[in-house]
């Protein structure tokens, strides 16, 4: 938290105290850093490339993937040539390597997409990486149905990478430890050390993603064989849905997302994979070195059940008095299902977009949006306010109200566990307050350009809340014929959500500086 | 005046046996925005079977791609034995046409909105979708490759160049 307040402060400086401009050696300092996660990333585009050639004998889309990884890897080259430096990265050239690697990564992972032909243009491509890469899940694919393995692959993939952090994976591969890379940990919306070395967390956060990913392959397979999938399709969607489930995306392989496979244990064991997902890597940390008490005493998984107890029951009365189930039992699976979905920021669903609207009634709707708009755990996959902020703002306001109640002087002190037993202070409310305050206004700017657009408000403002909440439920706006300016609106919103608005506002803070500074 | 009370009764008839079996087929689009209203009526559906067919017991489940949303159909496994292939990126799956009551909330299924077929129908055969190695990609991987080489040797012999 203090670690955002910096960031915080430094956007602030930039707007409000005289900036100077960037100089060269700035610049320098980005395209190297950029240009190191651009290499990475093209060797990431080799998984599809081989998996597709070898196992799933599809050649052209291969081929895709070749293009794009050389292309990318050809940038990365030329930008850690001309930018070569072995300077350290201060805060603002940290923020604005996150934020701009996230738009670089959007762009070259679209390619592979696009040219794979599912998709209408390239806009769309770049739409479909953002979500993936900010584990959101809102397509634009056209014929999921016919799409390749590989492309599948690297649809699923980019949710795994960008749901533990595209530079996590620099950090842990390519960077050596230092004070850069931890500023640029804290610039992809992480704060939180996990070990006291930054490239260790992200070592640690890999680890488990790679051992669940493993348990939950398997798990998702052995069920897919169960329910009736051929072998090879079970294991691949198995994967592919455990990558998408964990990384809280909601990408499915087939048009039907989880519908398709008509099976409650299917439903039961993706419910799972989303919650781990949802909490913090920091507990997940705490239970692996088998402090499970954690657990149950730490302010977020209290916050995450009793918000998740409270949603339910609104969804549950709005379910009722629409009448859409016939009986109990299917209320709770549908309704429970899309929740979790929804409060997880997974985006996983068992009914179809359409029925949101049409059925569920406003009430139930709004249940949803809520559940959206609070989303999961900090230092997560999972996007949203964050359960963290959200029991923080409870317990000022449980503060503020005691502090009524009691003699002028006295002093209170207000205290949450979180890992380790934490005293509130003003400062740490007061950044939370302003996170808070950025997220609401960043779904109501969303629901405003939907509303411009022509879409109703309540449509407008569950597109725009799942969007930028990045969750990936989506009640029909999106869809490749949607206006341009709201793919880009969504888009924007998706980026900023998934890095908690600093490294964002400090990359428009570097451009404003670049053409106003002095 | 009794002609004109039987053609008046006939044709009530008709609007009402209309109202619960279409006989021409429906969209999926048009099945889910109207959900309430086909709720447990019989209609006809058609499109292309896409993915796996899913055996459980004496059913399966098939879906069904009409070209805007694939629909689940609950059907006997004796049903489907003429149905060869299904919608992948390596093939074009069997166009079916299925008469069956659909459900908005189906109480046997969890809920899911789906068919439950009591006719099938195969209107045409899928294949296997024939390809061709992309030379013009290939031409491109070529091109790629020979960059990053002499990229790479520049960057090698500039930093000898400079030690």
């Amino acid at each position: 938290m203090y670690y955002l307040g910096r960031s915080i402060d430094f956007f602030f400086g930039i707007f409000f105290k005289m900036i100077l401009k960037p100089q060269l050696k700035d610049i320098r300092h980005i395209g190297y850093y950029l240009g190191k996660i651009t290499i990475g990333l093209g060797f990431t585009m080799f998984v599809p490339f081989i998996m597709g050639l070898v196992f799933f004998k599809e050649v052209n889309p291969a081929l895709d993937f070749l293009v794009s990884a050389e292309i990318a890897l050809l940038c990365g080259l030329v930008l850690t040539w001309l930018c070569a430096t072995d300077k350290e990265l201060n805060w603002m050239q940290g923020m604005v390597v996150v934020a701009s690697s996230w738009l670089v990564a959007m762009v070259l992972s679209a390619i592979p997409l696009y040219l794979g032909g599912h998709y209408k243009s390239f806009l769309d491509a770049c739409f479909e990486t953002m979500s993936g890469f900010t584990t959101t899940g809102l397509t634009l694919v056209q014929d999921l149905d016919h799409l390749s393995y590989s492309h599948n692959l690297w649809r699923h993939l980019g949710p795994f990478i960008g749901g533990q952090g595209i530079v996590i994976i620099a950090l842990a591969l390519f960077v050596k430890g230092s004070a850069g890379s931890f500023r640029m940990y804290v610039g992809e919306a992480r704060d939180e050390k996990i070990l006291p070395n930054v490239i260790h967390t992200a070592r640690f956060i890999w680890l488990i993603s790679i051992v669940y990913l493993i348990i939950g392959m398997v798990a998702l397979g052995i069920v897919g064989v169960l329910i009736g999938l051929k072998p090879q399709n079970a294991f691949f969607h198995g994967a592919c849905v455990f990558m998408a489930g964990f990384d809280t995306a909601g990408f499915s392989p087939q048009s039907q997302n989880i519908l398709y496979y008509h099976s409650l244990i299917f439903e039961v064991v993706t419910i799972l994979f989303m919650v781990v997902g949802s909490i913090n890597f920091n507990l997940h940390y705490q239970l692996w070195s088998g402090n499970r008490k954690e657990l149950m005493r730490n302010i977020e998984t209290r916050t995450l059940l009793l918000s998740t107890m409270l949603m339910f029951f609104i969804v549950t009365i709005g379910l009722n008095k629409a009448g859409v189930y016939s009986n109990a039992v299917i209320l709770f699976r549908k309704g429970f299902f899309q929740l979790i979905s929804g409060h997880t920021t997974t985006g996983y669903m068992t009914i179809y977009a359409q029925q949101f609207i049409k059925e569920w009634g406003d009430l139930a709707l709004t249940g949803i949006i809520c559940a959206m708009a609070l989303g999961g755990c900090a230092c997560s996959t999972a996007g949203g306010i964050k359960m963290l902020r959200v029991g923080i703002i409870f317990k000022a306001l449980k503060q503020d109200i005691k502090a009524l109640a009691l003699p002028e002087h006295a002093i209170l002190t207000q205290k949450f566990q979180h890992i380790k037993t934490v005293f509130l202070e003003d400062g740490q409310v007061r950044t939370v307050l302003l996170i808070t305050v950025a997220y609401i206004t960043l779904y109501a700017l969303g629901t405003l350009v939907g509303v411009g657009c022509g879409y109703p408000v309540l449509n407008s403002l569950f597109e725009s809340t799942s969007a930028a909440a990045n969750v990936g439920f989506s009640c029909g706006i999106t869809d490749t014929s949607m206006p341009t300016i709201l793919k880009v609106t969504y888009i924007i919103q998706m980026w900023a959500g998934k890095l908690e608005f600093m490294s964002v506002f400090a990359l428009f803070g570097f451009i404003v500086a670049f053409f106003k500074g002095k | 005046m009794t002609k004109k009370v039987l053609f008046t009764i006939l044709f009530l008839l008709l609007i009402s046996e209309s109202h619960d079996c279409y006989a021409q087929s429906i969209s999926s689009v048009e099945l889910i925005n109207n959900a309430k209203d086909y709720n447990g009526n019989t209609v006809v559906y058609k499109g292309e079977v896409i993915g796996d067919i899913m055996l459980r017991g004496e059913y399966a489940w098939v879906n069904v791609n009409d070209g805007k949303n694939a629909i689940g159909i609950w059907i006997k496994k004796e049903l489907i034995k003429d149905i060869i292939y299904t919608g992948s990126y390596n093939a074009k799956g069997d166009l079916v046409e299925i008469t069956g009551v659909f459900h908005r909330s189906c109480v046997e299924h969890g809920g899911d909105l789906n068919i439950h077929a009591q006719t099938i129908t195969k209107i045409s055969s899928g294949n296997k979708t024939p390809y061709s190695v992309n030379k013009k990609e290939i031409n491109l991987i070529l091109v790629l490759s020979g960059i990053i080489t002499v990229v790479f040797l520049l960057r090698l012999i500039i930093k000898k160049f400079k030690a």
